[in-house]
């Protein structure tokens, strides 16, 4: 009885995680493309893309190793991209965090935007769920995305290498960030912090070691918050 | 852009990355985080990843690279797209469009 449940959840979960081969194919065919274009080998994008499994970070250090930015800075620039899923794991903990701890390891390997928002949707919807039908559902959400993240990640890199290079591959990856980022501005907060994200980096462009990326990443994120805590006194008064 | 610095920068993304995502679930419980903290958070991506793009498009390394006014109106046009539709995909469409135009035509 136990088992069919644990099991239709897990079927449920792969129903859920479907869709999103749409968005992850292209990303990691891209990320392949860009990385190969960039000079990195086979092994080096594969194992990138195993170890890390996270795109937007991976895009930044691509494009931060390419400008020659100093370690310490790729590091701080790709990592800062991806702190949200620190918040993720914050967010999950409350569903899975009684789970056996082998268990949570592997979930939090693979903590991604889609493993994140489907299963917590469903967590939402279905309180009932037991903590083993909860974990089955989170890894029928990754079944489908991980192994396309990984494929074609692959194939990307296979296809770079015949590409030949300088056919204004340079902005392909500012314009996939610019991409990213439009969608995410969702309320005038986000438009702030990216909007003196802008200036501070034009400002700071001449800061040594690309320490001005730090900078300006650091005031967006200042300014976003307190634009956030103004609209929320505003409302609040209103 | 050497060997040795592209491995680095795998092995410390993939421990870090690991330690982002471990740490509430594995480490810290349900203990949470200060609102301070979180409010700032939720605003890294959206300011990281323009102040690092802006640069790029103003002052191109590659001497071959398209003119400035050129690369500012294809960045804008990818820019206004994706903001207006929230489709991520929309704007790459018109970013591969506008290269396109840009560079063959």
């Amino acid at each position: 009885m136990a088992r069919t449940s644990t099991m239709s959840s897990f079927w449920r979960g792969v129903r859920g995680g479907l869709p999103f081969l749409l968005v992850v194919t292209p990303f990691a065919a891209l990320f392949g493309v860009l990385a190969t274009e960039a000079g990195l080998d086979l092994v080096q994008v594969m194992v990138f893309s195993l170890a890390v499994f996270a795109g937007a970070a991976q895009f930044t250090a691509l494009q931060l190793m390419q400008d020659n930015a100093p370690t310490v800075i790729v590091l701080a620039s790709a990592l800062a991209v991806n702190l949200r899923v620190a918040m993720y794991s914050a967010s999950i903990t409350p569903y899975l965090g009684k789970a056996p701890l082998w268990q949570r390891a592997l979930a939090a390997f693979f903590l991604v935007d889609q493993s994140f928002a489907v299963p917590t949707l469903e967590y939402e919807k279905r309180p009932e769920m037991t903590i083993p039908e909860r974990m089955a559902f989170y890894f029928g959400v990754l079944l489908p995305i991980t192994p396309a993240w990984y494929i074609f990640s692959y194939l990307g890199a296979v296809a770079g290498t015949a590409l030949p290079t300088g056919i204004g591959l340079d902005m392909a990856l500012p314009l996939t960030f610019i991409a990213m980022v439009g969608p995410m501005l969702r309320t005038a907060a986000h438009v702030v912090a990216a909007f003196v994200g802008i200036l501070l980096a034009i400002l700071f462009a001449s800061v040594p070691h690309n320490l001005g990326l730090i900078l300006a990443g650091l005031g967006g994120m200042m300014a976003g918050a307190q634009m956030e805590l103004i609209l929320k006194r505003r409302a609040n008064h209103g | 852009m050497d060997d040795t610095t592209i491995w680095i920068v795998i092995v410390a993304m993939a421990i870090a990355s690991f330690l982002l995502r471990f740490s509430f679930l594995g480490l810290i419980g349900d203990r949470g985080m200060p609102d301070w903290l979180l409010r700032h958070l939720r605003y890294t991506a959206v300011a990281i990843l323009p102040a690092m793009v802006t640069p790029l498009l103003i002052w191109p390394s590659d001497p071959e690279a398209a003119p400035v006014p050129e690369r500012l109106a294809i960045a804008i046009a990818t820019f206004a797209v994706g903001y207006l539709s929230k489709n991520v995909f929309a704007a790459m469409g018109v970013a591969v469009a506008a290269m396109v135009l840009t560079y063959w035509v």
